[in-house]
């Protein structure tokens, strides 16, 4: 480590003196409490400086992986989409595609907790409890098959568990493999080559996005005014009566939408996202958001004129995948009635 | 203004869109024939010459005028699954100088650019230090600032091209990076306030830094680092820094890929160890050939681009003189020379720096030249003064295989067609 951090720089004169080198205090800030950096101090290194005290085994871990993991990840840590795939990719990491994997090709174990317990999950971060964060880093090491589901992943047990790439890296070594090479010569001015011929060219690839010529800009510029969606006859009858509404119901759905809102969006200025953006959806006809790409199940559904009533969510809602087979949807569903009841509740406060 | 006079310097104007149209054409024309016709945004009098113009306060924040509407930061939708974890680029083949506007500088977030007021803004030092400190907003201003100019650049920038050409257009292939003037304080001070007695020998110490965003994206950098050069920076090109690039503030870690540079920074930690984080295990490592994987390659290297012609930015102008321009920058040191070549890489001419290169930050360069219509296979080649060479995509792939995504810094080439086109290509 030292050896390499001296190849980096050109001198360590900057450390040598850094102790003497200071200037006087300002006397500015104020002394962090012990509150405070036990809310913020959160990493964990990989000789488990930092490990939360908890538990927790795959079988736990799969639950709540459906529940708080699997609409990115998909249910078997295999990633939606282009969400990162969490599992597999066993001795890939030489082939022309790489698939890096927790299991594949994460190094460290404390990695995985540290990121799960500090980031996880997207848009809900930090909301898991550490036992909760064991049981869902398990379930990802079962699913990689390097635990057993009866295996309890705890700190003290982290260092059990053997990552196949944990001797997969090597420091920076581009000193002596690409410096050395190309640094200190007159690089070549003429008859560099005998011959040049174009070998790939973009356009065939064609992966370039279509805004990207200022035609198209100014194209696009023409119309400044977003376009108003059709207004259809059935979007008008539809029912947008709210029989009742109960505010502190609301406000518990709040809290429940945070399982939604990496997804779906709400309020002003919502757009789809994974999801379908949900203002108005209460009462409004299934699939019928603009530009948004439906299941088939889905648009099926909405074709046979299916309307989100209370009813009808509060189905969908509990088990997403019975109640529209197919649905893109990769929620495992609410489990109490009362979170359906309360963001449906909460649903309804977002006017199309 | 009456509504009728408005009705008619509109239509006026839609005619002139015409005229202007159809003059830009004629114009090359217009300088080899003596009898053309007299231009007539010369000869007669043009609205814009006449009636008044906006008065102050017409715009109490200015936005660059609508004709330029197209230099925008675009992201490519496959590369990511959601923009709230993803990347945009900045519009390089349309920008000259070297500082790029805070507006259209690209974005990286990983999960969402964050709203965070001045006085909701707190910094914490904790770890090996002295005594574990908070500094409000207001504390940062109040120790000595510093101001300097240094690039930020992705370390996945150009990462698309690695197994081959892929994406048309100088703002895609090399539009992952930025260069602003940053107004801070030096961490170093940061540090000190809180005290480095208690880290005992600092060669072997690190500082964990993270955001106050909620993917944190923690990374550790070198204490050796740290005191040296990397900054906590309010300011960017002389204002309050974007919401999208950290605002209220952010790590500045200058040379060093842009991941470090942890925005809406929110706690520096003294560590004896690196915390290996995802982003700097998973992530931001370059997988060599044989499936083995080089960690800690922190430093970006040389690199250049011709930013115009390029892709996007095409030759309009017909035969005859050319401004052939780009950017060129080094991790390591200051950019001392850039080449350019015509032909692929058979012969090179070298460009004019438009000011000496100076440590870490963007330099810019220009061949002025003439074409004759003929096509071109244009390159450029850095050099910094460390005597580091820019390599080719070949001479990379040779060290590095294919696999590698990050710290692309081969030579770029632009395949100029006779009628000026310009596409992304590779050559042998």
């Amino acid at each position: 480590m030292l050896k390499f951090l001296k190849g980096i720089f050109l001198t360590s004169l900057l450390l040598s003196g850094a102790t003497t080198g200071f200037a006087e205090k300002l006397g500015l800030g104020r002394a962090a409490l012990p509150e405070e950096i036990a809310a913020w101090d959160w990493d964990i290194s990989p000789d488990g400086t930092g490990l939360p005290v908890g538990a927790g085994d795959a079988i736990e871990g799969e639950e709540l992986f459906a529940e708080q993991c699997a609409v990115c990840h998909g249910d078997f840590a295999e990633g939606m989409g282009r969400w990162p795939k969490l599992a597999g990719g066993f001795d890939t990491l030489d082939d022309d595609d790489p698939v890096k994997t927790v299991g594949s090709y994460w190094p460290h174990l404390s990695t995985a907790i540290d990121y799960v317990k500090r980031s996880m999950p997207f848009g809900n971060a930090g909301s898991l409890s550490n036992d909760e964060v064991y049981a869902i880093v398990a379930y990802i090491l079962y699913s990689n098959d390097l635990i057993d589901d009866d295996f309890v992943l705890s700190n003290e047990t982290m260092f059990e568990v053997d990552l196949p790439n944990a001797d997969g890296f090597i420091f920076d070594d581009r000193q002596e493999t690409e410096y050395a090479v190309w640094s200190g010569g007159e690089p070549c001015m003429r008859d560099c080559k005998d011959d040049v011929k174009i070998t790939m060219r973009a356009r065939v690839v064609d992966v370039t996005p279509e805004d990207a010529s200022s035609k198209a800009s100014e194209a696009s510029q023409v119309s400044v005014a977003p376009s108003k969606p059709e207004e259809t006859g059935e979007q008008e009858e539809a029912p947008v009566v709210l029989a009742s509404f109960d505010a502190d119901l609301a406000a518990k759905g709040s809290k429940v939408f945070k399982k939604c809102q990496s997804c779906h969006q709400v309020g002003e200025g919502a757009k789809n996202r994974t999801g379908p953006t949900l203002n108005g959806i209460v009462g409004a006809p299934a699939g019928a958001i603009e530009k948004f790409n439906y299941s088939k199940a889905l648009k099926k559904a909405a074709e046979g004129g299916l309307i989100w009533g209370e009813e009808e969510l509060a189905g969908f809602l509990e088990k997403p995948k019975s109640y529209i087979k197919g649905t893109k949807m990769s929620f495992s569903g609410l489990k109490s009635e009362e979170d359906i009841a309360a963001v449906i509740e909460y649903l309804k406060t977002f006017e199309k | 203004m009456t509504d009728e006079k408005r009705e008619t310097s509109h239509s006026r104007r839609a005619f002139l869109r015409g005229a202007a149209a159809t003059g830009a054409g004629a114009l090359v024309a217009g300088q080899a024939s003596a009898g053309a016709e007299p231009d007539k945004l010369i000869t007669e009098i043009q609205p814009w010459a006449q009636e008044l113009g906006d008065g102050v306060d017409a715009v109490p924040y200015g936005l660059p005028i609508k004709y330029e509407a197209d230099v925008i930061r675009r992201n490519v939708p496959w590369l990511t699954a959601d923009t709230i974890s993803s990347v945009n680029f900045t519009p390089i083949h349309a920008l000259d100088g070297t500082i790029t506007p805070q507006g259209c500088a690209f974005e990286r977030h990983h999960s969402g650019a964050i709203d965070l007021k001045k006085e909701d803004y707190r910094l914490m030092i904790n770890g090996l230090v002295d005594t574990p400190m908070v500094f409000t907003y207001a504390d940062l201003e109040r120790f000595p600032r510093e101001n300097q100019i240094y690039f930020c650049e992705c370390a996945a920038n150009t990462g698309m091209e690695w197994a081959g050409a892929q994406l048309n257009g100088a703002q895609f292939t090399h539009g992952m990076i930025h260069n602003m003037e940053y107004s801070g304080v030096s961490l170093r001070s940061l540090l000190n306030e809180a005290g480095l007695d208690a880290a005992g020998d600092l060669e072997d110490k690190w500082v964990f830094v993270e955001g106050a965003d909620a993917s944190s994206n923690g990374r550790s950098i070198p204490m050796e680092k740290a005191l040296d050069d990397v900054m906590v920076a309010f300011k960017a090109n002389g204002e309050a820094l974007r919401k999208e690039h950290g605002y209220p503030a952010r790590l500045v870690v200058p040379g060093w890929e842009g991941n470090m540079w942890v925005k809406w920074i929110r706690r520096i930690e003294v560590t004896d160890q690196p915390v290996e984080s995802r982003e700097e295990t998973s992530k931001y490592t370059d997988t060599l050939e044989d499936g083995t994987s080089r960690k800690w390659t922190w430093a970006m290297d040389a690199k250049s681009v011709v930013t115009t012609p390029s892709p996007q930015a095409p030759i309009q102008h017909g035969p005859g003189p050319l401004v052939i321009t780009g950017l060129a920058w080094s991790g390591r040191g200051s950019i001392t020379r850039v080449d350019v070549s015509k032909d692929g890489g058979k012969t090179w001419e070298t460009a004019r720096l438009a000011k000496p290169g100076t440590p870490m930050a963007l330099t810019r360069f220009y061949l002025d030249t003439v074409w004759n219509g003929e096509e071109m296979l244009l390159q450029s080649r850095a050099m910094d003064d460390t005597g580091y060479v820019q390599p080719t995509k070949s001479q990379l792939r040779e060290v590095r295989g294919l696999n590698s995504i990050y710290h692309n810094n081969g030579i770029q080439t632009w395949h100029v067609g006779s009628k000026g086109e310009v596409e992304n290509v590779e050559v042998s």
